[in-house]
């Protein structure tokens, strides 16, 4: 027996790891994966056996399992049933016991609205065709970054001089997520997927390996408050810059990459010693207001000779609208919403699970706000933090967005089942680790395939429901709220949304 | 002629290799059966670690084969597919194969009542893609053309 239960630090846990032992035929292909030492193989007794207190719920034991003998089970509250306190009692006995705020990942798992399934889409009948993407062309393409107020054609083309665009063939890309925070693997799959699929995969803010500069052409590079990895090249080979002001699932605060997660690959990345924390801090030392954001927005584009889109990244908070607004006056030519939902590498738990507004009445409000004071062509609106399939993308572009940011739908593709554990380091799936051993589960040729998939498949499904609509342009669908209608939101969110209730 | 290609930056250390391995190489070719009521085969893959490398191990089927020089008896031969196998039937157990392969990969079963036999990876006669390549869950292991 290596553990021994003890009262003290006792708390019940949150799964129960079942093993059919009829089953089990004690190949511990599960001892192994399991990174969290929550399975063990007792040789005297040769029994493979689960301490469930370790257990996060990953599942990667169950997924492994040759026979199938692995059930990974919620472990059910024991308490006596009390609506108030139930989901508090563990929460309250983990600060009393360890004197820390619980640090969590990923996104706000709390049961707020999801506004998304509100949201219903038209479809054509009788008096308007629909259209079939299979045998008629569907445009998807997208172009980020600020548009003409009005635009002059000669017989030689285009008269009027533009401002330089992103291309995109499909209106979705990968958000933000560093090298660092996620495995070098999964990085190169990103990488491979977004140049394959003619869209752009965001660096992050820990820079770039130069491993990863041959996907310039696609790649958004990040600017943010640690100002890690961030030099000339590194900007040269971005397509865009983002300025990070904000993250969705930790707005109001910085970020923390523990040192563990700094290896000698990351620390040259970034730019900072090995095994040091890399804490970048809550605000841009240099953005205290607008007029100074637009001063670092003007000395990047200064610096990549007005060639590039400059994108400023914030999460959405009360005052969205007029903040966006500011935004898109200081000179940015994306503004990307992240949501409260997105996800994070590492967040402590209260900020993460209660700061932020939901991405579709963000988005709602600051592209209602920018049409209303006539400056909606000087920005591209990015939705971000949520999106969690192909119908929240075509519902996102109906409510204004142009594009979407995926991060965490990716990630899943590749293998993440949200166990929160991203700020371990521990990653049983190989992605959110800089451990060279478990980083080896993510194969890129497998991971960037799938990717590939997952954007192929959203992408002929967007088709098919503008095709259901009648229309064969994502641009006719850009806005189109009246191409949305609510159900079961009241007056006021109808109104805050834009759109109609179902059967108006 | 294909071999099972190792790509060790992809191997995670599962063991599933040598799982499928066995069950191949026995009687019901069962999983559970395999494992648990019959005489178990040896895998004839070895999962090798050393943090942070892990790979699995099979024979080369080489083309100046050692072990087929140094066999006493003509047990360890090459088959009609190129491929090479020992002959159960002939092999004494004497393990001078063993004793020449440069890469380790061939294990004795000292279970038969008379001699011993030499066991190695046979490409799995019986089927066409070999079943440690079929059940990496990584790609590890691949079956190509040399
Ligand atoms: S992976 Fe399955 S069969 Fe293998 S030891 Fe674990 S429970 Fe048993
Ligand atoms: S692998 Fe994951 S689900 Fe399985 S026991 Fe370990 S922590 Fe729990
Ligand atoms: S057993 Fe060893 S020597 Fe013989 S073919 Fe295989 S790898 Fe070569
Ligand atoms: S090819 Fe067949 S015999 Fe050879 S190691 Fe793989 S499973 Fe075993
Ligand atoms: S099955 Fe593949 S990944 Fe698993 S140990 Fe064997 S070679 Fe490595």
């Amino acid at each position: 027996m290596k553990w021994m239960k003890n009262l003290k630090t006792y708390v019940p846990p949150s799964f129960v790891v079942e093993r059919d032992d009829y089953r089990c035929i004690r190949c511990k292909a599960c001892v192994e994966q399991c990174s969290f030492d929550a399975t063990f193989y007792d040789e005297e007794e040769d029994r493979v056996w689960t301490w469930n207190a370790n257990c996060v719920g990953c599942n990667r034991c169950a997924a492994i399992c040759p026979t199938d003998a692995i059930t990974v089970r919620r472990a059910d509250p024991t308490y006596r049933y009390n609506h108030n306190w139930n989901g508090h009692v563990d929460g309250l006995k983990k600060r009393a016991i360890f004197g820390g705020t619980p640090v969590v990942s990923m996104g706000n798992d709390k049961p707020y609205p999801i506004y998304w399934d509100h949201m219903l889409l038209n479809a054509s009948q009788v008096t308007n065709p629909s259209i079939d993407p299979l045998r008629e062309p569907m445009e998807l393409k997208t172009f980020l970054g600020r548009k003409p107020d009005s635009i002059s054609v000669s017989d030689d083309g285009l008269k009027t001089k533009l401002a330089p665009q992103l291309e995109l063939d499909i209106p979705i890309m990968f958000a933000a997520m560093s090298y660092g925070a996620l495995s070098y693997n999964v990085i190169e799959a990103l990488g491979r997927a977004a140049k394959e699929m003619g869209t752009y995969y965001n660096s992050g803010e820990g820079g770039l390996n130069k491993d990863h500069y041959k996907f310039k052409g696609n790649i958004i590079v990040q600017v943010a408050s640690g100002r890690f990895g961030v030099h000339k090249d590194y900007l040269d080979v971005g397509s865009a810059i983002e300025i990070k002001i904000g993250q969705g699932a930790k707005p109001g605060i910085g970020g923390h990459l523990p040192g563990e997660k700094v290896s000698e690959t990351i620390s040259e990345t970034r730019m900072m010693p090995k095994g040091s924390d890399a804490l970048s801090p809550a605000p841009h030392h240099d953005v205290y207001s607008i007029e100074d954001l637009r001063q670092l927005i003007y000395a990047l584009k200064e610096a990549t000779e007005y060639k590039k889109p400059i994108a400023v990244k914030i999460a959405c908070v009360h005052n969205v609208a007029a903040i966006a607004s500011g935004i898109a006056r200081a000179g940015a030519d994306i503004i990307v919403l992240d949501g409260f939902k997105g996800g994070t590498g590492a967040s402590p738990q209260v900020i993460r699970d209660n700061i932020g507004l939901p991405i579709e009445v963000s988005l709602a409000v600051v592209d209602e706000r920018l049409r209303q004071e006539g400056i909606r062509q000087y920005v591209s609106i990015v939705a971000s933090g949520g999106i969690r399939n192909s119908m929240d993308v075509v519902k996102a572009i109906a409510l204004g967005a142009d594009a979407v940011y995926i991060g965490t739908a990716a990630l899943v593709a590749i293998g993440c089942t949200m166990c929160q554990q991203c700020h371990t380091g521990k990653c049983a799936w190989g992605i959110a680790t800089q451990d060279p051993h478990l980083s080896k589960r993510v194969n890129p040729d497998i991971a960037s395939k799938r990717l590939i998939n997952l954007l192929e498949v959203w992408a002929l499904e967007i088709k098919e429901t503008m095709g259901a609509m009648g229309i064969n342009s994502i641009e006719s669908l850009r806005g189109n709220r009246l191409n949305l209608r609510g159900v079961g939101l009241n007056e006021k969110e109808l109104e805050i949304l834009g759109i109609l209730p179902a059967g108006e | 002629m294909k071999i099972v290609k190792i790509r060790e930056d992809n191997c995670i250390f599962c063991h599933l290799c040598e799982v499928a391995c066995i069950v191949e190489h026995s009687q019901s070719k069962d999983i559970i059966k395999a494992f648990k009521r019959e005489e178990r085969p040896i895998a004839r893959c070895t999962v090798e670690f050393n943090y942070p490398v892990s790979l699995s191990v099979m024979c080369r089927h080489c083309d100046d084969a050692p072990c087929i020089e140094a066999c006493q008896n003509g047990s360890m031969h090459r088959d009609e597919r190129g491929y090479v196998v020992v002959n159960p039937e002939t092999c004494v157990g004497c393990w001078m194969c063993i004793m020449a392969c440069p890469y380790g990969v061939i294990k004795r079963d000292t279970r038969r009542e008379k001699w011993g036999l030499s066991t190695k990876c046979d490409l799995c006669p019986d089927r066409v893609i070999p079943a440690c390549v079929e059940a990496c869950p990584n790609e590890a292991l691949t079956f190509e053309e040399l």
